[in-house]
């Protein structure tokens, strides 16, 4: 059972794990290799929660490992392990407690079953608003083309008065976004 | 990224805007970002909620995302506090009833109750 539309659905679960672990920096980075060698698309989030432990890892990576009763982080990350499986990728989850979580997946570009980006853009502007007192690094690469996109420095210029829903906070954010994912678009 | 000097001019009208406006926020909202919120088309939902809060020019209303909710029957589901009133409810609250419910119960301080969890 696959439950999101879109890779960038996933992006966000993910990341909302690491709000969750009280994170105060998220690192989210797309990295499109097209070459017919590579043929890749990856996808790294990392926080620096409060990380897990070799059982608590193991419980979330496998949603039959589990004896919990509350499904708030259920069943995100093997959701998304199984479609970076479907798609000839791979997965891997990296946790330090103390430290963050690393959680890649890996997938075929062009495999028929890869699911589409999706509103990539809307996403990160989503988490961006709604994680207000952390720091988002977005960061997208296509070949030798990048985007980058680090909240701490719109923080640094704003202050703490003006917040993130600012509508003309929100104007610069989404044509910022927009722009920066159209300019990996050209060719 | 865009260029920085263009936020300090945005900088600069949003406190204007603040100081016409009086302390505080009107309302808040809360969208429940869990797995099953994010699968039922929670980012959706605040993506709309975004570009109607752009779109009007509201800037004293705090829009927030929490994990789980626990109410997966009835996902999406988006809460909303008028000032110190009560925090309210919304249920299977997608995308396409976001336009109305601003201008309902932002705009007018009227909840849509049909929507409402009871």
């Amino acid at each position: 059972m696959t439950v999101f539309r879109d890779l960038s659905q996933h992006i966000l679960d993910i990341a909302e794990n690491g709000i969750q672990a009280g994170a105060t920096v998220l690192h989210i980075k797309i990295t499109e290799d097209l070459s017919p060698e590579q043929d890749t698309l990856t996808i790294a989030i990392q926080d620096n929660g409060r990380g897990m432990d070799a059982l608590a890892l193991a419980r979330v990576t496998d949603p039959w490992f589990t004896t919990r009763t509350t499904r708030k982080v259920g069943l995100g990350i093997p959701f998304f392990r199984q479609t970076a499986e479907m798609c000839e990728g791979r997965f891997e989850i990296f946790s330090t407690v103390g430290q963050g979580t690393l959680t890649q997946a890996t997938f075929r570009h062009s495999h028929i079953d890869r699911p589409p980006l999706g509103d990539v853009g809307g996403t990160i502007l989503c988490l961006i608003v709604g994680f207000p007192d952390g720091d988002v690094v977005y960061c997208h690469d296509v070949n030798e083309k990048s985007f980058m996109l680090n909240t701490h420095e719109i923080r640094q210029v704003l202050g703490d008065d003006i917040p993130f829903s600012d509508p003309e906070v929100l104007t610069f954010l989404r044509q910022t976004l927009e722009e920066g994912e159209q300019s990996l678009a050209m060719h | 990224m865009k260029n920085l000097e263009e936020l300090r001019n945005i900088k600069e009208r949003a406190l204007q805007r603040r100081k016409l406006a009086g302390e505080g926020a009107r309302a808040r909202i809360v969208v429940a970002m869990g797995t099953t919120g994010i699968a039922a088309g929670a980012r959706d939902t605040m993506t709309a909620i975004l570009a109607e809060l752009e779109k009007r020019g509201i800037g004293d209303v705090i829009v927030t995302q929490t994990g789980g909710g626990g109410l997966s029957t009835y996902e999406p589901v988006v809460q909303i506090q008028i000032g110190d009133s009560e925090l309210v409810t919304y249920g299977n609250l997608d995308a396409t009833r976001v336009p109305a419910l601003i201008e309902s119960h932002i705009i007018n301080g009227q909840p849509v109750t049909d929507w409402l969890v009871k």
